[in-house]
C-alpha cells in the first residue's frame, strides 16, 4: 500500500467514526430523512410488474357480459351459441356462483355474476373464457338474455318517494327497498342552541359525484392448481377481505385460496372491495383448469365505480356573536348507486367526521343513503367526509362575514386543542391544526390578500380533520388490525414480511425505514415482500388511512424485538451493558466507546449463536376503550386523527365564469414525517384530487342510466396545465400512540381544497357556489345573478374599493 | 391473421410475427414481452403507453403495428443506456415523481423527448411537454422538480464527458 492510499484509508476511517458518533447524537437516523423509495427505480425503468404484465403460460382471456338496462328482471339467459364458439372454453353465469358477498359482513348482497335482477347498466350477467379477448368479446355477443325491465330511479330524492319496484327488498317488512342505511344521532341540544345564537346561517350544499381514475384498469388472474389451490392476482387494495370472500363465494377452504396483489396502480379507494372480475377468474379458472385473466377497459372501470358519493346537504349553523359555534344542524341524502359497498359506514362518516378540528356546543345530524340505478359508490380518498367538510367549512366563511370576521379568526376561535373530546366523543390526542391555520395564514401572505386582491382574485381558507384507521374492523374479531413477521439473514440482510398493501403511497418503504431506524442495516440490505396471503401475516388492507399508523406499529414491535436480542448477544461479547449496544448505520456500536464496533452482519451472527435463527413477529391492534357511549359510536373513532388548513388564492374570469385556481397551499399535521418527500406526495396528489372535484370532474348519468362519459378523455381530470402550483407545509405534533409519532397523510390533505376554493372564489368575485363542480357555465350564471341584483340596487358592487 | 414484420425496438432488429390488427403497444407487450409501457385506457386519452418513435413521443395504443415498421421504437426499457439509470430514472427516485408509478413510464418518453432538445426546460415547458400524460397520484409538482433536476444531471454528465475528452 502507497502511502497516500493508507492516509486517505486513515481519513476515511476517521470521517466515517466521526460521522458514526455524530449519528449517535441524533434521534433518528434515518425516520424523517428525505429518502428513496424502495419502489422507485423499478417503477421508472419499468420492471415493475403490475397485475396485467403478468401472463401465465397457456392463459385464458375472459370478458364479462353487462346489463344494458338500468333495471330488470332477468328472465332467461341462453349461453349456447357462445359455448359452440370456436375458441370458448367455458361461459359462466350468476347461477354458477349463487353465494352473495360484500365488504359489510351484514350487507352481502351481491352476487358476482347477478342472479335475478340486473341493478344498473353495466351489472354483470355472464363471463367468458376464451384463448384471447377478441374471442370472448364474440362469444358475449352471442349470449342471449331475456329481461324484463323495470321502472328505474336515478335520483335518490325519486327512489324515496317510490316503491313501487324496490331496488332491493327492504331490510325489514314494511320499509322502503330504497333505504340502504338512516342515522339520526344529536349531541347536546340543537334546538336550544340554534335559537340561543347571534346568527343562524342555513344552506344547501350539492356535491356531484367523482370517481377514482387510478390511471391502471382493474385487472385480476385466477389459477387453480390441480392439487386444488386457487391462487388470485389482483388489483386489490384489500387482499385480506377478498381472500374471506373469495373462500366463501366458491365454496372453498379459506387455507386452499392465496390472493397476490402486484404492485397496483393507482386506487384511492377504488380497489377496496372484492369485484366481479376477481370472482369469475376464479370460477373459470377452476372450470377450465387453466389461468384466466380480466382486464376491464377503461369504460368497465368508469361503472364499476365505488367511488364519491353525490350528496345533498343541507345545513344550519348557529354562533354566538363572537363567533363560537353553538349548533350544527345537518340533513343529508346521500345517493348510494345500486349497491351498498361500505354504505353503512359512508352513512356514519357523514355525519361523524365533521366534529373537528372545531369546538361546537351542539351537534346533530341526520344521514339518508339511498339506492338508485347507477353504479354504485363507495369509498374514494376522504370517504364520507370530502362531501360535509365542504358545506361546514363554507358555512363557516358566510358566518365570518356575516359577523365581519376573518375566516382564519373565526377558526381560531373554536379550536379543539389537543388532548380533547369531540362533541361526538372522540378522543383527540396529538393535534397541530392551529400552527397549520399559521403556516397557510403566513405562507399565502393571507392578511394582505383577503378581501384586497382586485376584483376577480380571490384566497379562501378551510381545515379539516380526518383519521388515522378505525379503532373497529369491518368484521368483529379481537384479533390485530395488523402484523409483521421479520427475517434476519446472516449477510445482514433483513426481510420484511408484511400485509400491507403498496398502492402507491409508499407503504412498503415506510416498512424498510422503520427496520433500517431500528436494526441499523442499510436500505438497501431490507427486503419487502408485501400483500401475499400465503406468505404475509394479515394486515385489513389499505383503507381508512390505516397503513402507517398500524403496519408500522407493527413493524416496530417485531424490529424491537430483534434488536434486543442482537443488543444482548453483542453485549455479552464486549461485556457491556445492551442498552450501550447501538446499532447504527451499518455498524453495531458501543456508544460509551464509538471504537468498540462491529459490521452489522457480524453482530446478527452473535445473536443467530446466542439464539437460534433470528425471526421475530410484531403486531398492532387499536384502543378498544375510546369511542362514543351511544350506538355508532364506534364509528369513526380512531387512534389517532390528523388535522390540515388549505389556503387556495383564485383568478375568476368574469366574462366566462372560468376559475383559475393559481395556488394552493397545504399544511397538514401528519404526527412525524416519517420521509418529508412521501408525506409532501401524498398531500401534494391529495390537494390535486380535491381541486379536480372542485373544478372539473362529474361522474353523472344521461337519462338512460348510461354513463354521461366513460373515458378518460370526456371524463375531464387535470392534466399538467391544469393543476395549480402547491406549496406543502408540514407540521409535526408528534402524536403518542403513531409509529415515531406518525399519523395519516394520505386523505386528510384532500378535504380543504374543495371549500378553500369556493370561499377563495368569493372573495373574488362575491358569489357563493355551493354545488360542485365551480365549472364555468355555474359560475357565469352566479355572476349574471350577482350582476342582476346589484342593478336592482339590492346589494353593494363586490369589492369596488380594491378596483 | 398473423403478419410477419421487421421492428426496430430500442436498438434491436427482428422478425416477429404480430397479428395484423395489433397496434404497437399490443405488440410490444404481448409479442415482444416488453410490458414497460402500460395500457390505462386504449384509447389514447391517457398517455401511459407513450413511446418514442424515430424520437417522437408517440401514443402506441393507438398506432397500428404496421405504422412502425422501418422506424426506431423506444420503450422506457431502451431509456438507459447500460451505465446506470437514465437521468430522468435517477431524479424520478430522487424527487418521489414516482408514486404508483403506472403513468411513469410514458411520463418520462415524454420528459425524454423534452430533454432531447431541450438541456434546461422551463417548469412551462415542461408543463406542455407532459400534457398529455395523466397521473392521478402525485398533482405534478414532484414531476416537474424530477425533470428539472433531469435536465441538471445530464447538463453535469455531458460537462463531465467534455472535460474527460480535453
Amino acid at each position: 500500500m502507497k502511502l497516500e492510499d493508507f492516509r486517505a484509508k486513515q481519513a476515511e476511517r476517521a470521517a466515517n467514526d466521526r460521522e458514526l458518533h455524530e449519528a449517535l447524537e441524533r434521534e433518528f437516523q434515518v425516520i424523517g430523512q428525505r429518502l428513496r423509495r424502495t419502489d422507485g427505480l423499478a417503477k421508472s425503468t419499468g420492471s415493475a410488474v403490475y397485475a396485467d404484465d403478468i401472463s401465465l403460460p397457456g392463459m385464458l382471456h375472459a370478458k364479462i357480459l353487462r346489463s344494458p338496462h338500468p333495471h330488470a328482471r332477468i328472465l332467461t339467459i341462453d349461453v349456447s351459441g357462445a359455448l359452440a364458439l370456436d375458441g370458448v372454453h367455458a361461459v359462466i353465469t350468476g347461477s354458477d356462483m349463487p353465494h352473495s358477498y360484500g365488504i359489510i359482513p351484514w350487507a352481502r348482497e351481491e352476487f358476482p355474476l347477478c342472479l335475478d335482477k340486473v341493478r344498473h347498466v353495466g351489472d354483470g350477467v355472464a363471463a367468458v373464457a376464451a384463448v384471447d379477448e377478441d374471442t370472448a368479446n364474440e362469444a358475449l355477443e352471442l349470449i342471449e338474455v331475456e329481461y324484463e325491465v323495470l321502472p328505474y330511479y336515478l335520483d335518490p330524492e325519486e327512489a324515496l318517494a317510490n316503491t313501487e319496484a324496490p331496488i332491493h327488498d327492504p331490510k325489514k317488512a314494511g320499509q322502503n327497498g330504497n333505504v340502504s342505511k338512516n342515522v339520526h344521532l344529536e349531541f347536546g341540544y340543537v334546538d336550544a342552541m340554534m335559537t340561543q345564537a347571534d346568527v343562524v346561517i342555513e344552506g344547501e350544499y350539492y356535491f356531484e359525484g367523482t370517481t377514482h381514475t387510478a390511471i391502471e384498469p382493474h385487472c385480476a388472474i385466477g389459477y387453480f392448481a390441480p392439487a386444488g389451490k386457487l391462487t388470485v392476482w389482483s388489483t386489490t387494495q384489500v387482499p385480506h377481505y377478498l381472500h374471506r370472500e373469495l373462500a366463501r363465494v366458491l365454496d372453498l377452504d379459506v387455507a386452499t385460496v392465496r390472493v397476490v396483489q402486484p404492485p397496483i396502480g393507482g386506487a384511492f379507494g377504488g380497489k377496496s372491495e372484492p369485484f366481479d372480475l376477481e370472482f369469475c377468474v376464479a370460477k373459470l379458472a377452476m372450470i377450465t383448469g387453466r389461468p384466466v385473466k380480466i382486464l376491464y377497459t377503461r369504460e368497465e372501470v368508469f361503472y364499476a365505480h365505488r367511488g364519491r358519493h353525490p350528496m345533498l346537504m343541507r345545513y344550519a349553523t348557529g354562533a354566538s356573536r363572537d363567533g363560537r359555534i353553538k349548533a350544527v344542524d345537518a340533513q343529508t341524502i346521500i345517493d348510494g348507486g345500486a349497491y351498498e359497498s361500505f354504505g353503512l359506514v359512508t352513512t356514519y362518516y357523514s355525519g361523524q367526521l365533521i366534529t373537528a378540528p372545531y369546538t361546537m356546543e351542539s351537534y346533530r345530524f341526520d344521514s339518508t343513503r339511498v339506492y338508485t340505478n347507477k353504479p354504485c359508490c363507495g369509498p374514494k380518498r376522504g370517504h364520507g367526509s370530502v362531501q360535509p367538510r365542504f358545506a361546514i367549512e363554507v358555512q363557516l366563511d358566510k358566518i365570518a362575514e356575516h359577523l365581519e370576521l376573518d375566516p382564519i379568526e373565526l377558526r381560531r376561535r373554536n379550536l379543539l386543542g389537543p388532548d380533547s373530546r369531540t362533541v361526538n366523543e372522540f378522543r383527540i390526542t396529538s393535534n397541530g391544526f392551529l400552527k397549520c391555520l399559521d403556516l397557510v395564514e403566513e405562507a399565502a401572505d393571507w392578511t394582505a390578500k383577503y378581501r384586497r386582491l382586485p376584483y376577480g382574485r380571490g384566497v379562501g381558507v378551510a381545515g379539516s380533520c380526518y383519521i388515522s384507521g378505525t379503532n373497529y374492523p369491518i368484521y368483529p374479531n379481537a384479533m390485530p388490525q395488523s402484523a409483521v413477521q421479520l427475517q434476519v439473514d446472516r449477510s445482514g440482510r433483513v426481510a420484511v414480511f408484511a400485509g400491507a398493501s403498496e398502492i402507491g403511497q409508499g407503504s412498503d418503504s415506510m416498512l424498510a425505514y422503520i427496520v433500517s431506524e431500528e436494526l441499523g442495516v442499510p436500505l438497501d440490505y431490507v427486503r419487502i415482500l408485501s400483500a401475499d396471503t400465503d406468505l404475509t401475516p394479515v394486515d385489513l388492507g389499505a383503507y381508512s388511512s390505516r397503513v402507517t399508523f398500524m403496519c408500522g406499529n407493527a413493524c416496530i414491535d417485531a424490529a424491537r424485538k430483534i434488536k434486543q436480542q442482537i443488543q444482548q448477544a453483542v453485549a455479552e461479547e464486549w461485556l457491556c451493558r445492551p442498552k450501550h449496544v447501538k446499532l447504527v448505520g451499518g455498524w453495531a456500536l458501543n456508544g460509551l466507546d464509538t471504537e468498540t464496533k462491529l459490521p452489522i452482519s457480524e453482530a446478527f451472527n452473535l445473536a443467530e449463536a446466542k439464539y437460534g435463527a433470528l425471526g421475530a413477529t410484531g403486531s398492532y391492534n387499536t384502543p378498544k376503550d375510546i369511542h362514543g357511549s351511544y350506538r355508532g359510536g364506534t364509528i369513526g373513532s380512531s387512534p389517532a386523527y390528523s388535522f390540515t388548513a388549505h389556503v387556495a388564492e383564485v383568478d375568476v374570469d368574469p366574462d366566462t365564469g372560468f376559475v383559475e385556481v393559481g395556488k394552493i397551499w397545504i399544511a397538514h399535521d401528519c404526527g412525524r414525517a416519517l420521509n418529508p418527500v412521501l408525506v409532501e406526495g401524498q398531500m401534494e396528489g391529495s390537494a390535486y384530487m380535491g381541486f379536480a372535484e372542485a373544478i372539473m370532474e362529474e361522474h353523472i348519468f344521461k337519462e338512460t342510466g348510461l354513463h354521461n362519459a366513460p373515458s378518460l378523455l370526456d371524463y375531464k381530470i387535470p392534466t399538467s396545465l391544469d393543476t395549480p402550483e402547491m406549496q406543502s407545509l408540514i407540521v409535526e405534533s408528534v402524536d403518542p400512540e403513531g409509529p415515531y409519532g406518525a399519523k395519516e397523510a394520505g386523505e386528510g390533505p384532500l378535504h380543504p381544497s374543495i371549500p378553500a376554493i369556493a370561499n377563495a372564489i368569493y372573495d373574488a368575485v362575491g358569489v357563493r357556489i355551493d354545488r360542485l363542480p365551480f365549472s364555468p357555465p355555474r359560475v357565469w350564471r352566479a355572476l349574471q345573478h350577482r350582476t342582476e341584483t346589484e342593478r336592482a340596487g339590492d346589494i353593494a358592487p363586490w369589492k369596488t374599493d380594491t378596483q | 391473421m398473423i403478419e410477419a414484420i421487421r421492428l426496430t425496438v430500442n436498438g434491436d432488429t427482428r422478425e416477429v410475427g404480430v397479428p395484423s390488427h395489433f397496434t404497437l403497444l399490443e405488440a410490444l407487450r404481448y409479442v415482444l414481452g416488453l410490458t414497460g409501457s402500460k395500457q390505462g385506457c386504449d384509447k389514447g386519452d391517457c398517455g401511459a403507453c407513450t413511446v418514442l418513435l424515430d424520437g417522437a413521443p408517440t401514443l402506441s395504443c393507438i398506432l397500428p403495428v404496421q405504422e412502425a415498421i422501418d422506424r426506431e421504437v423506444t420503450t422506457i426499457e431502451g431509456l438507459a443506456r447500460g451505465d446506470g439509470p437514465h437521468p430522468l430514472q435517477e431524479a424520478f427516485d430522487i424527487t418521489g415523481g414516482a408514486q404508483c408509478g403506472f403513468c411513469t413510464p410514458g411520463v418520462l418518453m415524454s420528459a425524454a423527448a423534452l430533454l432531447s432538445h431541450s438541456d434546461d426546460p422551463t417548469v412551462s415547458e415542461i408543463q406542455n411537454a407532459l400534457s398529455g400524460n395523466l397521473c392521478r397520484c402525485t398533482g405534478y409538482t414532484k414531476i416537474y422538480e424530477a425533470i428539472e433536476l433531469a435536465a441538471a444531471i445530464a447538463r453535469e454528465r455531458v460537462a463531465l464527458e467534455d472535460e474527460a475528452e480535453e
